[in-house]
C-alpha cells in the first residue's frame, strides 16, 4: 500500500490519497494519469492491468487500486 | 382532489383561450392589402338562394358585377371566386356552395384547366383559409396541398402563422372577431384605368394538352352539376394575359360540345361586348375594371336571361331590400375610388 | 420522421398512451415496434443494415457468453485437480476462441459502417493519387448511408467488447438486444449509450408516473427551445457565410465562427435534451451527453464535458486497450531506456492519443476536413501538456492569480474560442478553404461590418438578432443556474403559477419564435403580388 501512495503522491503531490474516494468522479486523474499509474504498476507490483480493469470504480481511491492489485496478484 | 381539478381545469382554460386568442390575432385578416383573400369567407353570411353562381380565379371576380346583373337584369347571383383558383378549388367551392343552395346556373371560368397542381401555397391559404369546417374542405384541402404543406396547418392556422406577430397592424386586433365587407357578392372592384400595351404573345408550349388532374375535376364539376339539374356554363373572360392559347381553346370547344355545354370566349366577343382595352383595364388586360366588368354583365346578363332562360326577379320584396342595400355599398365604394385615384366623373 | 415534424408528435403521443395504457410486460416490445417503424419510416433498407448489425453482434454476444459460462463451469468443477498452469492454459485456449467469434463480428460490423461511409473518401483519395500520375479513374459506390449508422454501431460494438471483456453478461433474447441498438430516441444523433447503463431501465416494467412524464415533457421542451428558436434560426447567417468563402473573410469568419458554435451547441444539446426527455417520460434513463462544456476552463476538460458518451467510448475501447496493451508496455521500457524517464513515460500516451483522435476526426466524417480537425485538437492537447510546467511555474511566482474569477473568466474564453476555432474545420468543404478563413481573420481589416450594419444582410433581421439575443441570455442564465444542480427539480418546488407560467411561457417562446413552418416566414407570403 505504501508503494502505491509514493507513486500517486508523485503525481499529484497536493491530492491527500488517504481520503480521497472519488478520484475518477472529481477529475483528479485524468486518463494519461491512469495510464502513466498503470504503467508504473506494473513496474512496481509485476501485475498486469488490462483495459477491462479501467473503471471508476477500481480507480476512485487508493484503496480500491490497491485492492484490485491484490486481486491480479491472486489470479496471477 | 378537487383542488387538483380547479388547477388543471383553470390552467386548461388559460392555455386554450391564449392559443385560441393568439390564432385569431396572428391569422391575416385580408381587409386592406390583399383583400382576395376575405372572398371565400364572404359568401356564408349571404342569404343564399342565388340564381347564378360564379366559380373560377380573378377572372372572374374581377370581371362581372353581380349589383350590375340585378340592376339590369334582375339577376340573383354570386362570385365564388378567389386568387389563382385551382380548378380542384373551383370544384369542391361548387360543393360546398351545394351544402346551401342549388343555383339555376354555375358559371365557370376554365382558365385554370392549364394547372395540373397547386403552384403556390399561398394561393391554396387564400381560397382554403375562408372556407367553413366540413368534409367539403377536407377533401379541398387534400386535393390541394403542395408537399411541403401540412394538414395540421390547415387546422391550426396558428402554426402557419405563428410568426406574424412581428408585421401585425391594427387592422389584426381591429378585426381579430369580426370582418370588413370588402366585396359586392365577390366582386372585386376597381376603378382605375391602364390600358393594355404591347401585351406580350404567348410563348411556344412543347405540350398544350390540359393535365389529367385537371381534366378530372372538370368531369367532376360537369357530372356534379348535370346530378343535381345545374346548367354549366363554361367561359373564358377577356383577360388578354395570362396567354390563352387556341390549341388550349379547341380542348375546351370540343368538351363543350361533347358534354352539351355552352362555352363563351369573351376574347372572340370583343364586338358585341364592346370591350375597349385602352378604358376597361385596370393593369394592362390582366383585369377588368369597373367599366368592363359592367360592359362584360351587360352582355353577359342578356344572355343569361335570353339564351339560358333565367327569370327576372326584381319585385320580390325581400330581394329588393337586399339589393337596395347592396347597390348602396357599391356606389358609396364606387366615389370613394373615383376619389381615390383622382378620377373625375361625370354623371 | 425528424423530431422537429408533426409525425413525430404524433408518433410519441400514440406512443405514450400505448405505453402506459397496455399491460406493463408490453412496454418494452412496444418499444422495439416503435423503433422498427421509426427506422422504416427513415428508409426501408436501413432497417436491414441495422438488423445485421443487431443479429451479428447478438450471435457474437451469445457464443462469448456462452463459452464465458462454460470455463467457469469447467474451472470450477476442476478446481482441485488443475495446477495454476493447467487452469491458465485452458483459461488462453477459451480466450483465443472468444477472440475469433469477436475480432470477425468487430470487422464486420466496422466494415459495413467503412463501406458505407468512407468507401467514397477512399475512392476519391485514390482517384486524386491516380490522376496525378496520370492513371484512371474508380467509379463511386452508390450506397445509401443508413441513419445513425455511426451510433448504433458503436453502441453494439461497445456492447461486443464489454461482453468479450466480460464486464457485462450476454443479452440472451434477441428481441430485447434489438431494441437496445435500436432504441429510437437515440438513433440519429446519440448519446451512445453502455449496455450496462441503459439495460438497467430500458426492459423494467415502467409505470406510469406523472412526474417522471411531466419531467421528460419538460426536458423536450427546453431542447426545442434550443433547437427551434436558437439553433435554426442562426443557421440562415451561419450558412450565408460558410457558404461563400470568398465573399465573407475577415471578421465575418469571426461571426460565423461564434455563430456556429451556438449553433452546434443549441442543435446537438438541444437534439440530446429531446432524446433524455423522450426516454425519461417513458421512464427510461439515458446518460447525460453534456456538462456545460463551455465553462471549461482547457480543452482537456471540455472533451470531458462535451459529447461525453463518444469521448468516453474512444477512452474506454480505444485510448486504454493501446496504452496498456503489452506492446506498448514493452515500447514504454524501450523509450525510458533510450529516451529518458519522463519523455519515454509521455510517449506512448501520446501515440494512443495520437491513434484516439485519429479515429475521432474519421468517425465525425468521410472529408479530410474532420481528420484534420482530430489531429488539431490533438495537437492543442499535447501541446498544453507540455506547456504543463512553465504554467506550474507561473502559478507558484503569482500564487494570487490562478484562483482569482478575472483569471477564471479569462481560462474560460480562451478556450471558448479556441473550440470555436477548432469548429472552423466543420463548416468549410476544403482544407484550403477552412485555412484560408482562419488565416484571413488576422489579414483581412473588416471590423467595421460589426457595426455597419453587414450583419443585417446575412440572412437575419433585426428581430431575429433580437431574438436570437433573448435565446442565448436564457440559455446563459440557465447553465448557470445549473451549476447549483437540476433547474426543472428548483422550478418544481415552486407555486403552481409560477411553474405553469415558467413553462407556459417557453412553450409559448418555442410556438411563436420558433423558426419553422413554410418558408418559415409568413410575410413572404403576405405581400405577395397576384
Amino acid at each position: 500500500m505504501e508503494e502505491l501512495l509514493t507513486i500517486l503522491r508523485d503525481m499529484h503531490p497536493d491530492v491527500d490519497f488517504e481520503t480521497q474516494e472519488h478520484l475518477i468522479d472529481d477529475m483528479i486523474l485524468d486518463s494519461l494519469d491512469i495510464v502513466s499509474l498503470i504503467s508504473e504498476i506494473s513496474e512496481e507490483f509485476d501485475v498486469t492491468i488490462t483495459a477491462k480493469d479501467i473503471i471508476p470504480a477500481n480507480f476512485n481511491s487508493a484503496k480500491a487500486l490497491y485492492e484490485l492489485i491484490q486481486r491480479l496478484e491472486d489470479e496471477g | 382532489m378537487k383542488k387538483t381539478w380547479v388547477k388543471t381545469g383553470l390552467s386548461a382554460v388559460i392555455v386554450l383561450s391564449s392559443l385560441f386568442l393568439l390564432q385569431r390575432l396572428l391569422t391575416p385578416k385580408y381587409v386592406d392589402d390583399v383583400v382576395e383573400g376575405a372572398f371565400v369567407a364572404e359568401y356564408y353570411q349571404e342569404e343564399k338562394d342565388h340564381d347564378v353562381i360564379f366559380i373560377g380565379d380573378c377572372e372572374v371576380y374581377e370581371n362581372f358585377s353581380p349589383v350590375a346583373l340585378w340592376q339590369d337584369y334582375g339577376l340573383n347571383t354570386y362570385i365564388r371566386g378567389s386568387a389563382e383558383q385551382y380548378i380542384w378549388q373551383s370544384y369542391y367551392l361548387l360543393e360546398d356552395t351545394l351544402r346551401y343552395e342549388t343555383p339555376q346556373a354555375v358559371v365557370f371560368n376554365i382558365q385554370s384547366l392549364q394547372f395540373d397542381e397547386s403552384q403556390r401555397e399561398a394561393y391554396n391559404r387564400m381560397t382554403l383559409e375562408g372556407m367553413e369546417w366540413s368534409p367539403v374542405k377536407v377533401k379541398a384541402i387534400l386535393a390541394s396541398m403542395k408537399p411541403s404543406e401540412h394538414f395540421l396547418d390547415y387546422v391550426f392556422p396558428l402554426l402557419r402563422y405563428h410568426s406574424r406577430w412581428s408585421e401585425l397592424s391594427a387592422a389584426d386586433v381591429q378585426y381579430m372577431f369580426s370582418t370588413k365587407q370588402v366585396s359586392h357578392n365577390g366582386y372585386y372592384m376597381r376603378v382605375d384605368v391602364r390600358p393594355a400595351e404591347n401585351v406580350p404573345a404567348g410563348k411556344p408550349l412543347a405540350d398544350y394538352s390540359f393535365g389529367e388532374n385537371a381534366w378530372k375535376y372538370l368531369e367532376k364539376m360537369t357530372a356534379l352539376c348535370k346530378e343535381k339539374g345545374i346548367q354549366l356554363i363554361l367561359i373564358k373572360a377577356p383577360s388578354l394575359y395570362p396567354y390563352w392559347y387556341p390549341e388550349w381553346d379547341r380542348q375546351v370547344q370540343n368538351y363543350a360540345e361533347e358534354q352539351g355545354l355552352p362555352y363563351l370566349n369573351f376574347l372572340e366577343l370583343q364586338e358585341e361586348t364592346g370591350i375597349d382595352y385602352a378604358t376597361d383595364t385596370y393593369d394592362g388586360g390582366l383585369h377588368m375594371n369597373l367599366s368592363g366588368a359592367e360592359k362584360l354583365s351587360a352582355y353577359f346578363g342578356r344572355y343569361l336571361r335570353e339564351e339560358i332562360g333565367l327569370p327576372d326577379r326584381r319585385g320580390e320584396a325581400g330581394l329588393d331590400a337586399r339589393w337596395a342595400e347592396k347597390a348602396a355599398a357599391y356606389e358609396a365604394e364606387k366615389l370613394a375610388q373615383y376619389e381615390y385615384y383622382g378620377i373625375e366623373k361625370e354623371n | 420522421m425528424l423530431f422537429t415534424s408533426y409525425s413525430f408528435f404524433g408518433f410519441l403521443a400514440l406512443l405514450f398512451l400505448a405505453y402506459y395504457l397496455l399491460p406493463r410486460r408490453m412496454q418494452w416490445p412496444l418499444l422495439l415496434g416503435a423503433s422498427c417503424l421509426f427506422y422504416y419510416l427513415a428508409g426501408p433498407v436501413y432497417l436491414l443494415y441495422i438488423l445485421t448489425t443487431a443479429a451479428t453482434v447478438y450471435l457474437a454476444g451469445l457464443l462469448m457468453g456462452g463459452n464465458l459460462e462454460r470455463q467457469s463451469a469447467y474451472l470450477k468443477a476442476h478446481k482441485a485437480d488443475l495446477s495454476k498452469e493447467e487452469k491458465r492454459a485452458y483459461k488462453d485456449g477459451q480466450k483465443r476462441i472468444r477472440f475469433r467469434w469477436f475480432l470477425l463480428c468487430l470487422l464486420l460490423n466496422l466494415g459495413i459502417l467503412a463501406v458505407v461511409k468512407y468507401a467514397n473518401f477512399f475512392i476519391a483519395n485514390v482517384n486524386g493519387v491516380l490522376s496525378a500520375f496520370g492513371g484512371g479513374e474508380l467509379s463511386f459506390l452508390s450506397l445509401a448511408l443508413p441513419l445513425g449508422i455511426s451510433f448504433y454501431t458503436f453502441q453494439a460494438v461497445g456492447y461486443l467488447i464489454d461482453v468479450y471483456r466480460g464486464t457485462v453478461p450476454a443479452e440472451r433474447n434477441f428481441f430485447r438486444f434489438a431494441l437496445f441498438v435500436s432504441f429510437f430516441p437515440q438513433l440519429i444523433q446519440g448519446p451512445i449509450s453502455r449496455y450496462g447503463d441503459l439495460s438497467q431501465t430500458l426492459y423494467q416494467e415502467h409505470p406510469f408516473d406523472p412526474k417522471a412524464l411531466s419531467r421528460g415533457l419538460q426536458r423536450m421542451l427546453w431542447g426545442y427551445f434550443k433547437k427551434l428558436v436558437i439553433a435554426d434560426r442562426i443557421l440562415a447567417a451561419v450558412s450565408t457565410i460558410t457558404g461563400g468563402p470568398e465573399e465573407y473573410r475577415g471578421a465575418y469568419i469571426f461571426v460565423g465562427m461564434l455563430f456556429y458554435t451556438l449553433e452546434l451547441y443549441a442543435d446537438f444539446t438541444g437534439g440530446i435534451d429531446i432524446t433524455i426527455g423522450v426516454a425519461q417520460a417513458l421512464g427510461i434513463t439515458v446518460q447525460e451527453n453534456f456538462h456545460r462544456p463551455y465553462f471549461s476552463k482547457s480543452l482537456k476538460e471540455y472533451w470531458r464535458r462535451w459529447h461525453v458518451s463518444m469521448c468516453a467510448w474512444f477512452r474506454d475501447y480505444v485510448f486504454y486497450p493501446v496504452s496498456v496493451s503489452p506492446w506498448m508496455r514493452r515500447f514504454t521500457k524501450f523509450s525510458k531506456e533510450h529516451l529518458g524517464e519522463q519523455a519515454g513515460r509521455r510517449l506512448p500516451v501520446y501515440i494512443s492519443s495520437f491513434l484516439v483522435w485519429l479515429a475521432t476526426g474519421i468517425w465525425h466524417g468521410a472529408n479530410w476536413n474532420f481528420i484534420v480537425w482530430g489531429l488539431a485538437n490533438y495537437v492543442v492537447l499535447m501541446l498544453s501538456e507540455e506547456l504543463e510546467p512553465a504554467y506550474a511555474r507561473f502559478h507558484k511566482r503569482f500564487p494570487a492569480a490562478g484562483g482569482s474569477f478575472a483569471y477564471r473568466l479569462f481560462q474560460v474564453g480562451r478556450t471558448f474560442l479556441l473550440v470555436c476555432c477548432l469548429n472552423l474545420f466543420d463548416c468549410y468543404r476544403s482544407l484550403s478553404e477552412t485555412f484560408g478563413a482562419i488565416l484571413s481573420m488576422f489579414t483581412v481589416p473588416n471590423w467595421h461590418i460589426l457595426w455597419d450594419g453587414s450583419l443585417l444582410e446575412l440572412g437575419l433581421s433585426g428581430l431575429d438578432y433580437g431574438i436570437l439575443a433573448a435565446g442565448t441570455a436564457v440559455l446563459l442564465g440557465v447553465s448557470l443556474l445549473q451549476r447549483r444542480g437540476s433547474v426543472r427539480e428548483r422550478i418544481a418546488c415552486r407555486p403552481y403559477p409560477v411553474r405553469f407560467a415558467v413553462w407556459y411561457g417557453l412553450f409559448l417562446a418555442v410556438l411563436l419564435m420558433g423558426a419553422y413552418g413554410i418558408g418559415y416566414d409568413a410575410s413572404q407570403f403576405i405581400y405577395n403580388q397576384f
